[in-house]
């Protein structure tokens, strides 16, 4: 049960009915209640503020990128300028292992996936607080924001794929079959982006720490997520230990796609998929049991 | 008719302690946890107050429900349930029909995204369909007159042009319900008025509307019923006018009625002394509001003590809220010529419908001699009385069909005449 429901009976026929004639209209009834101690996600509700969802998308895509000169390059520029240093310091003088592809390219198939993750966990994370006018005032579900925030910086990763498929024809790397898998392990990351997302975004409204906590957090998250590195060079054991991490399998489930580097390990591959899962559903019950406090304590 | 609001035992229980504690920090919860698993039965001290106790209400379809108390009687909390914002702790209300919000003017606006950016932003915020914003569009800029602006960035918009334009959004949602708060208390006169003129037109057209405010003319001449929170708890509902009038009293006024039982502490000299005053209506009922059209009398009791004094009479000075002095009236009767004979009198001062413009209304009343060139008194009492003066806004007072405010110390109806040349 939700903390409050809509339902939404027929009364009158559900003509094509002006606003300004409320007769001839779907009767909403709204009832209000307690916060419920076990809340669940109203799907029907979240389709009814579907428009809302992408007015809040394109309002952050709009507003990312104003009043700054090279504007929307931003996008492709940030992941282009972490590969050419990542290449210098771990591809030359470390010699990181990069599965027998070029390390630049490597390090880059990476960084997409993963600069998807890290902006959309920042940018979600912050997203109730840096919107505390719209949570004090008016009524959405408040799942939206940080819905909307892990929607934004796909548009990002679509940019900067421009420049990978660049720089697969420069090196002469080409996509496997499995490149049809690829938007399965996206939508893995973008899964887990929002289950830590609706975690941190809801813990955020209490404790704003956590919005220190979070730059340092990616920055360890970084490295145990096969970016620099490829995590088939580890031993076993400490592979099965990083798949609970779901950023290895999306980033090693992309790289096989777009570079034809070897599968990802199905056994580890699943428990990524079950730690998503496990991602998703504790923020998303943790929001929904913060949720109707949000206005009283943000 | 059938009914758009009804709420059952609403309460809402703040802990101050859990608010302070609010912007706390990670360190410190773990702290007093640690403190809690250390001291095993050490509960944290939370002091609760009450924002919303039992507060149950039907509101009928179309009703226009004014809600009035003073700061932190719980009104926003209302609101905030009704509009969801923040979840009940116990009770139970049900909402029939859209529901739209006007907590504040100008939610969600962006200072990057330029005015047609913003109006779809908003809109959608507040609950309106793409369609829908498309097709009002221009009437919204119109409306807001900011047509040369529509795609410059909010940010470069003077303060004014802002409210504007979230204004002209809002008021063209076109909801079942709304709920409104407290949106007049921004915004320079002109402004004010259009809010007033727009919520006018949403009542006229059947909607409901709940409304929240400071603004007690607002709220009479808006408002067919209002309540007046206390502390969380309605202590008083009913037709908007009584309900004002009864705030008005308790916050600024002097009550309708007061007496001096006690002859030796009431107020006067040896020679006269107050017994009671009041303010009567025309069946000489107590009366806290009175119609602007219908004439209002001040009752005073009072008691001649002794032969032998100057001749005494009764008077009255008229006040409005503002403190101007209205008028000062003697009663002019000749039985006051003569030296009055001990015993007890009472008067009553009746004045005239269609005189006192509305608002609230205070009486000083004496007893008086004339002591040429002055008055003198022998008995008195400042701030004796108040009531409210309202105008129920059918037509045949001296506004007319008009709303907004009529300024003025005085209001009479004029005979007015006309020539055609």
């Amino acid at each position: 049960m939700a903390d409050t429901e809509l339902e939404v009976r027929e009364r009158a026929p559900a003509l094509a009915a002006e606003p300004s004639q409320p007769t001839q209209r779907v009767e909403r009834v709204t009832v209000i209640r307690p916060a419920s101690r076990w809340p669940h996600l109203d799907v029907r509700e979240l389709w009814h503020y579907r428009e809302l969802l992408g007015r809040l998308t394109w309002r952050d895509i709009a507003v990312r990128y104003k009043q700054t000169s090279v504007g929307v390059a931003w996008a492709i520029l940030q992941p282009f300028l972490t590969m050419v240093v990542f290449t210098f310091v771990f591809g030359r003088f470390a010699n990181f292992p990069s599965k027998d592809v070029p390390y630049p390219i490597f390090v880059y198939s990476a960084l997409l996936p993963w600069t998807y993750f890290a902006s959309s966990v920042a940018l979600a994370s912050s997203s109730l607080v840096a919107n505390r006018g719209l949570v004090t005032k008016v009524y959405f579900p408040r799942v939206l924001l940080p819905l909307a925030g892990v929607t934004v910086p796909i548009v990002d990763f679509l940019l900067a794929l421009t420049v990978l498929f660049g720089m697969m024809a420069w090196f002469s790397v080409w996509p496997s079959a499995a490149l049809l898998l690829a938007p399965f392990f996206l939508a893995m990351a973008v899964g887990a982006a929002f289950g830590v997302s609706l975690f941190l975004s809801a813990l955020t409204v209490r404790y704003r720490d956590v919005s220190y906590a979070i730059p340092f957090l990616l920055q360890i998250w970084l490295f145990l997520s096969g970016v620099v590195y490829a995590i088939s060079a580890l031993p076993e054991r400490w592979q099965w230990v990083l798949a609970l991490n779901p950023m290895t399998t999306v980033i090693s489930g992309f790289q096989w796609g777009v570079l034809g580097t070897e599968a990802p390990e199905l056994g580890q591959s699943l428990v990524g998929v079950a730690a998503t899962l496990v991602f998703l559903v504790v923020g998303l019950s943790y929001f929904r049991r913060s949720e109707p406090k949000f206005a009283d304590t943000i | 008719m059938s009914t758009a609001i009804v709420t059952e035992e609403l309460c809402k229980r703040y802990r101050i302690g859990e608010l302070q504690s609010t912007y706390g920090t990670l360190r410190d919860s773990l702290a007093a946890a640690a403190k809690r698993l250390v001291h095993r039965d050490h509960r944290p001290h939370y002091e609760e107050i009450w924002a919303l106790r039992d507060v149950s209400l039907e509101v009928p379809e179309g009703q226009v429900l004014g809600v009035i108390g003073r700061n932190g009687a719980g009104k926003s909390t209302l609101l905030r349930i009704l509009t969801r914002i923040t979840t009940p702790t116990s009770g139970r209300a049900e909402i029939h029909g859209r529901v739209g919000s006007l907590l504040e003017v100008g939610t969600g606006f962006h200072p990057e995204l330029t005015g047609r950016e913003n109006v779809f932003l908003n809109g959608s915020v507040l609950g309106m369909k793409q369609r829908e914003i498309q097709g009002k569009f221009d009437e919204i800029v119109e409306f807001a007159g900011i047509e040369q602006f529509v795609d410059t960035p909010v940010k470069r918009y003077s303060s004014g042009m802002s409210v504007r334009l979230a204004f002209a959004v809002a008021a063209h949602l076109e909801p079942e319900i709304l709920l409104v708060d407290e949106v007049l208390a921004v915004g320079d006169a002109e402004f004010q008025r259009r809010c007033l003129g727009r919520m006018e037109d949403l009542s006229e057209s059947g909607r409901t509307v709940v409304f929240v405010s400071h603004q007690m003319q607002a709220v009479s001449q808006l408002c067919d019923r209002a309540i007046l929170l206390e502390r969380g708890r309605v202590v008083r509902d009913g037709p908007s006018g009584e309900v004002v009038a009864h705030y008005l009293q308790t916050v600024g006024g002097a009550g309708s009625s007061r007496s001096w039982p006690d002859l030796a502490t009431a107020p006067g000299d040896d020679l006269a002394r107050l017994v009671s005053v009041r303010v009567v209506d025309e069946h000489g009922e107590t009366a806290d509001a009175t119609d602007v059209r219908r004439p209002v009398g001040i009752e005073i009791g009072f008691r001649v003590l002794r032969t032998g004094g100057p001749a005494v009479f009764p008077k009255i000075k008229v006040y409005n809220a503002r403190r101007n002095v209205v008028f000062n009236a003697l009663d002019t009767s000749s039985r006051w010529r003569e030296p009055s004979s001990p015993g007890e009198y009472v008067s009553t001062a009746w004045i005239p419908g269609n005189l006192l413009n509305e608002g609230l209304v205070t009486i000083d009343v004496g007893i008086c001699s004339l002591n040429a060139p002055k008055l003198h008194p022998h008995a008195g009492c400042v701030d004796a009385v108040s009531f409210h003066v309202q105008d129920e806004g059918e037509g045949d007072s001296a506004r007319g069909l008009f709303t907004g405010q009529l300024q003025g110390v005085v209001r009479p109806l004029l005979e007015w005449t006309t020539d055609e040349r």
